[in-house]
């Protein structure tokens, strides 16, 4: 995975009097999933759709497979697949119709066996206008993956998708990797991220505010383990608990949350409280810091900042 | 099949699946000149002279003027041109191929026009029919041009209709559709008809399809037409923008307006 298929070197774009996109540097390797995650307006799209060739940027340098995205978009649009977060297709056209023209335009031949896989086999014949939004996304990836191309954009990919679809979408994606594609996909969905992508790069005011894989990501920030309890007698929920190690608590319906700085003492203790109250334990949960716990953190701190 | 007759099948198809399309190709000219044939040929029996030339511009006006530049703004404001751009879809394309299947459908219509208005209306049949279909041919260029030239620099939708408006409104009055020659207007009216595609139009129709002989009005009216489509569609392919923001692209807007150079001259010349 050393060899880089994507890189971004101080990229910036603005929108008139708006940064959209300032100054960020990342490199994705071949084969790699590479997630961007940020709130909405942090530059996600603007860093895909440059990447596409649909946006020149201000300044930097691009390159995608050693292909300058703007300069030479036809020498890029072979390389790439790509489902836009905003794009379309003319409402009247079939699924079929949809994918004989676009793979005709590719120079392959049309790939009926991803309508099968994207459940779309039976809607050959239906309009696009007629198709619901999840069977809209699922055309899309279908026509962006449709000529084998080794790099892959996903903007928002699962938005609006029910749960079988979103199962059937990550399994394609786990294959398309399997494969050696490179895919870059900006998502909302952190568990989404968290489950797919080999390295995440959390986008915030148009800047990258961490990069690293998940597992990294969730062990640097707080390192903050998060510990539920719930008792027979609440003996937890009547005040502050004075237990070491501990950030800071709350009370959530009958659980007691602490988020404490290190587990085995704090679980200790906890349990020894609990039985000098006289009280029973029912339920006791020690949950590790998520990605979406670490995105808030980054996001929180960056708001602040 | 090649890419760019699968995206012509797939637009000809689109004509006629999209019920405004439908209409604008095909009823709307159908209807009128059913509507015509009955009542012009009996107010003015010179109209029988007419009807033929006149419904088949007035078939590639609505087809072309009423029915192309919308869809092309509704399709860029949706994003599907950056589907297409993403996906390897030439500008020329998306910018021709529209004008094409319009141009397809006007010549279906304005076949059966002229083959019908003779035996239904007493119309008259064009004299030379390679010169009628040349005619045709001409006029579909110029106003299929004029018609993607407002659909790429028309910013929304309701701009969109502001031009088309301008363009088939005054043509349907002083284009010579009704029978009545440019040459019969006031000389400000006559010089305004002579900056619209279908005055020039009726004029190489009457001067050659409909006539043994090739006038010499007929033949610069003709240039003026080829002249007029050439440079629209040129106009359109460079000021073409994918975004859906149309606001990319490589020249201002305005400079659309070079396309009526061609009719301007032929003010100048009282063509």
């Amino acid at each position: 995975m050393s060899e880089i298929a994507i890189s971004v070197d101080a990229m910036t774009k603005s929108y008139g009097e708006l940064v959209a996109v300032d100054g960020i540097s990342f490199e994705v390797s071949r084969g790699e999933v590479f997630g961007l995650l940020g709130p909405n307006g942090a530059g996600k799209t603007t860093t895909l759709e440059t990447l596409e060739g649909l946006r020149e940027p201000d300044q930097g340098r691009l390159r995608v497979l050693g292909v300058d995205p703007f300069r030479r978009p036809r020498k890029l649009r072979d390389l790439i697949g790509v489902q836009l977060q905003s794009g379309a297709l003319p409402e009247n056209i079939h699924v079929g119709e949809a994918m004989g023209l676009f793979c005709a335009y590719h120079g392959v031949d049309p790939r009926d066996d991803l309508l099968d896989r994207m459940d779309l086999s039976s809607k050959r014949k239906a309009q696009y206008h007629e198709l619901s939004a999840g069977q809209q996304r699922r055309l899309a990836l279908a026509l962006a993956v449709a000529h084998d191309p080794p790099v892959v954009f996903l903007d928002e990919p699962t938005a609006g998708l029910d749960v079988p679809s979103r199962v059937g979408l990550h399994a394609l994606i786990r294959e398309l990797q399997g494969s050696g594609t490179t895919i870059v996909l900006a998502t909302h969905d952190m568990a989404e991220a968290e489950e797919m992508a080999n390295r995440v790069a959390i986008l915030l005011h148009g800047k990258i505010a961490a990069t690293g894989s998940p597992l990294e990501l969730t062990a640097t920030g707080a390192g903050l383990t998060k510990i539920l309890a719930r008792t027979e007698r609440g003996c937890l929920l009547g005040g502050h608990t004075h237990l070491p190690d501990i950030s800071h608590q709350t009370v959530k319906g009958p659980y007691w949350i602490c988020y404490s700085t290190d587990t085995g003492p704090t679980l200790s203790a906890l349990i020894a409280h609990i039985e000098a109250q006289g009280d029973a334990l029912i339920d006791l949960r020690v949950e590790r810091p998520s990605l979406e716990d670490r995105f808030l953190e980054i996001v929180g701190s960056g708001d602040k900042a | 099949m090649s890419a760019l007759l699968r995206h012509l099948a797939f637009e000809f198809r689109s004509g006629i699946r999209n019920r405004t399309l439908l209409l604008l190709n095909y009823l709307f000219p159908v209807g009128f000149y059913a509507l015509m044939g009955l009542l012009m040929t009996q107010i003015n029996p010179m109209f029988q002279e007419a009807i033929v030339p006149s419904m088949a511009v007035f078939a590639a006006l609505a087809a072309t003027m009423l029915g192309l530049p919308d869809p092309l703004v509704a399709a860029r404001e949706a994003g599907i041109f950056r589907t297409y751009k993403i996906n390897g879809v030439p500008a020329a394309a998306i910018v021709i191929i529209p004008a094409v299947t319009a141009s397809l459908h006007a010549t279906l219509v304005a076949a059966v026009i002229a083959i019908t208005a003779p035996a239904l209306f007493g119309g008259s049949s064009p004299s030379n029919w390679w010169a009628f279909a040349a005619t045709f041919a001409a006029t579909v260029l110029a106003c299929g041009g004029l018609a993607v030239l407002i659909g790429v620099v028309s910013s929304s939708t309701r701009v969109t209709v502001l031009w088309s408006q301008l363009v088939f409104i005054p043509s349907m009055i002083l284009g010579g559709m009704t029978g009545m020659p440019p040459e019969l207007l006031p000389e400000s009216l006559g010089r305004l008809a002579r900056l619209l595609p279908p005055t020039h139009a009726m004029q190489a129709f009457a001067g050659w399809a409909m006539q043994a002989t090739m006038s010499p009005t007929a033949r610069l009216s003709l240039a003026i037409l080829v002249a007029g489509g050439l440079l629209s569609f040129g106009l359109a392919i460079y000021l073409f923008d994918w975004d859906r923001h149309n606001d990319t692209r490589r020249g201002h807007p305005l400079m659309g307006l070079l396309a009526l150079l061609p009719y301007a001259i032929g003010v100048l010349w009282q063509i």
